[in-house]
């Protein structure tokens, strides 16, 4: 390899990249601003739940239930409803998603020590809400019963005594904030999209203009004009993990715990991914428009599906789990919550680096076999 | 000295062949025309040439480097510009130079001194920092050649490098390719444009793959057309082309502008047969006949109807 030859490739690439303004600006504040879009709108905490209750009782037990119950965030009293016909009504008309139904005989079911039951009606739409005001409505409840039961308990002379008790303790992400989950999974789908993206069509306008031509007779070799071509694009994808790194601490807390340095050698691993499916859409089309097309569907929801950056992967049928890893995000997702979340080295995510490198070379390869079989049929 | 020697040259794809053994030597410093139809194996002629193709048959000594051995020995020391405009638009005119420079290994002192020839041969001195796609289309056609001779090469090959130039830029850029021919270097040109090839020192034609003759332009005029040909001036050009082509005395006839060329046999005696012929038709007045020294055009054209014949 001809580092002189090289050199220049990467030089006037570079130039290209910076006379288009329009195209640098997209390709510099689209991610920023896609992270803001993202960190802001995908959300999965549930708080300020609306809740509608039927407190056909009215006791002083009833009372102090509901109190318990709207003094956290999580939960806001919309109003009462003084019938069964509301109920029906509250929830078509999305005035509320949980109604709280108190029987008519808590006290009474209290004092006689018998087993009380307060109902939920919970809007099952949006089956993931659905489940987490489950599990709000389930812990308040559950919190409820076992402080009255020691005050029973205490009035009669004896302490509470509960054979097993639990506390969670979260770690790497303490307050179970999903923006720190996401962020990861963020980085990975912007610089995969942005970086098959730039190349792609950087290589194929190349064709679409003929100057390709003038290349192919000049003594450059493919991997001359490969690493030159790519250089630029990497190190504008490397600014963009950069920003967002920067971007995700100033408005979401994000603090990378482990080693910048051992994350940025991980992102160039990745991004040597990501660039090989670029050159691989480049031998495969003939135009940037089609080039645009094809990477990004390759790239961007893959990425956002299979990629385990929303959805985890674990739950997913064997067959798909086997599909997750045509993205090579999957494995660069997993890489960066260990960075990023748990601060741990690279020996607890060294056999991901092999399959960013694997993913690599075989589609490094098969761009190598489909131009020389075209090249063959010119 | 020969700076390209061509040995039974063949380039099949699949069942198609493209190229059909053929041979040919280009000498030292001349202006070598290579002319055919489309489709007729040029650019696939080129392209081996220039080692960008592997030949499936035969073999070309380009500046002493076998095409089929050492390809990329071959491409270092050739230049080549292709019919599309090849320079970068979005790059300044000495960017695409450095760009140009760079990929053949220049550097320093001897780039600037390249970049200062190639500004000077394309009338740029001092434009250095004009973007390339604001530049006419005559400059812009000077500036791609210069690119790629600025590593000067042995040998030059320019596929079509006129086409889509207006006429004055066309003898413009004919005369610079003279003075690279004349410091040295040789040029292999393709071209449609047939008063073109009159500029060439030699020619050889190639049709359906088959090289089907060669030579300066003089020879090619006298060797291929022997026969006499006259040149009719007409009204109603179209009905008088229909009834010459019929008449035993002709054996071929084409267009050329408000004319009629025709190619004549031994039956022909005097241009009386042809006004008899033609204003026996009585809405045809025949204004002028007269024998003419052909060009190539009409060789050209000779040469494609006697191998469709064949």
């Amino acid at each position: 390899m001809n580092l002189n030859r090289t050199r220049a490739i990467a030089k006037k690439e570079f130039k290209h990249l910076m006379r288009d303004v329009r195209l640098l600006a997209v390709l510099v504040f689209s991610p920023v601003f896609l992270l803001g879009v993202f960190g802001y709108a995908v959300n999965f905490d549930v708080h300020h739940i609306k809740i509608v209750v039927y407190d056909k009782e009215q006791s002083k037990i009833s009372r102090e239930f509901i109190n318990g119950l709207t003094q956290s965030t999580y939960f806001d009293l919309i109003g009462y409803i003084s019938d069964d016909s509301y109920i029906r009504e509250v929830l078509d008309t999305k005035k509320a998603q949980c109604v709280v139904v108190i029987p008519v005989d808590l006290s009474q079911k209290f004092y006689s020590r018998q087993e009380a039951k307060i109902q939920y009606l919970i809007d099952g739409v949006d089956g993931n809400t659905a489940n987490i005001i489950q599990f709000y409505v389930t812990a308040a409840t559950y919190s409820f019963s076992s402080k009255l039961s020691s005050e029973v308990l205490a009035r009669s002379g004896m302490r509470s005594f509960l054979p097993l008790n639990f506390e969670p303790l979260f770690w790497f992400n303490p307050d179970l904030k999903s923006t720190r989950f996401l962020i990861p999974g963020l980085i990975a789908m912007i610089l995969i999209v942005t970086a098959a993206v730039s190349v792609s069509l950087s290589l194929v306008r190349e064709k679409e203009r003929g100057t390709i031509e003038q290349i192919n007779v000049s003594s450059i070799k493919t991997s001359e004009l490969l690493i030159g071509k790519t250089l630029p694009n990497v190190l504008l994808a490397l600014l963009n993990a950069t920003m967002i790194l920067v971007v995700g601490y100033l408005l979401f807390d994000v603090v990378v715990k482990g080693s910048i340095l051992l994350l940025f050698f991980c992102t160039l691993i990745f991004l040597i991914a990501c660039t090989s499916i670029g050159i691989l859409v480049s031998v495969i089309s003939d135009s940037q428009r089609l080039a645009f097309s094809i990477a990004t569907s390759l790239t961007m929801l893959p990425s956002f599906i299979l990629s385990g950056f929303v959805f985890p992967i674990e739950s997913m049928p064997v067959t798909v789990q086997i599909l997750t890893n045509i993205t090579p995000a999957k494995f660069f997702i997993r890489i960066l919550r260990a960075i990023i979340l748990r601060d741990v080295g690279v020996y607890a995510f060294w056999d991901q680096l092999v399959y960013l490198i694997l993913f690599a070379s075989a589609l490094l390869t098969a761009a190598i076999l489909i131009y020389n079989r075209k090249e063959k049929n010119n | 000295m020969n700076s390209i020697e061509v040995k039974n040259l063949t380039k099949k794809f699949g069942n198609f062949t493209s190229v059909d053994n053929i041979s040919f030597n280009v000498k030292q410093a001349e202006i070598f025309g290579f002319l055919g139809a489309n489709g007729a194996g040029k650019s696939t002629t080129i392209k081996m040439l220039c080692g960008i193709l592997e030949p499936t048959l035969g073999d070309a000594i380009v500046e002493g480097q076998s095409v089929a051995k050492n390809p990329d020995r071959v491409k270092q020391n050739i230049g080549y510009m292709s019919q599309r405009f090849s320079l970068y638009n979005d790059l300044a005119v000495g960017e695409n130079l450095d760009f140009f420079g760079g990929v053949y290994g220049l550097s320093n002192q001897k780039l600037n001194e390249r970049k200062k020839w190639v500004l000077k041969i394309a009338n740029l001195e001092g434009k250095e920092n004009l973007l390339t796609g604001s530049l006419p289309g005559g400059i812009k056609q000077r500036l791609a050649l210069g690119a790629a001779v600025i590593h000067q090469p042995g040998i030059v090959f320019l596929d079509e490098p006129t086409s889509g130039v207006d006429p004055i830029s066309r003898r413009n850029f004919w005369e610079l390719i003279n003075e690279l021919s004349s410091e040295g270097t040789t040029v292999f040109v393709t071209t449609h444009y047939l008063e073109e090839a009159e500029f060439c020192n030699n020619i050889i034609f190639i049709d359906d793959g088959k090289l089907i003759a060669e030579g300066n332009p003089k020879t090619l005029k006298t060797k291929y057309l022997d026969k006499p040909i006259l040149e009719v001036e007409c009204s109603s050009v179209i009905e008088a082309l229909v009834i010459l082509e019929k008449s035993p005395f002709v054996d071929e006839t084409s267009i050329f502008g408000n004319n009629i060329h025709i190619i004549v046999n031994e039956k022909y005696v005097e241009e009386k047969q042809i006004t008899a012929l033609l204003e026996k038709q009585n809405n045809i007045t025949v204004k002028k006949i007269s024998k003419i020294v052909p060009t190539l055009e009409d060789v050209f054209i000779h040469l494609l109807e006697m191998d469709k014949k064949k």
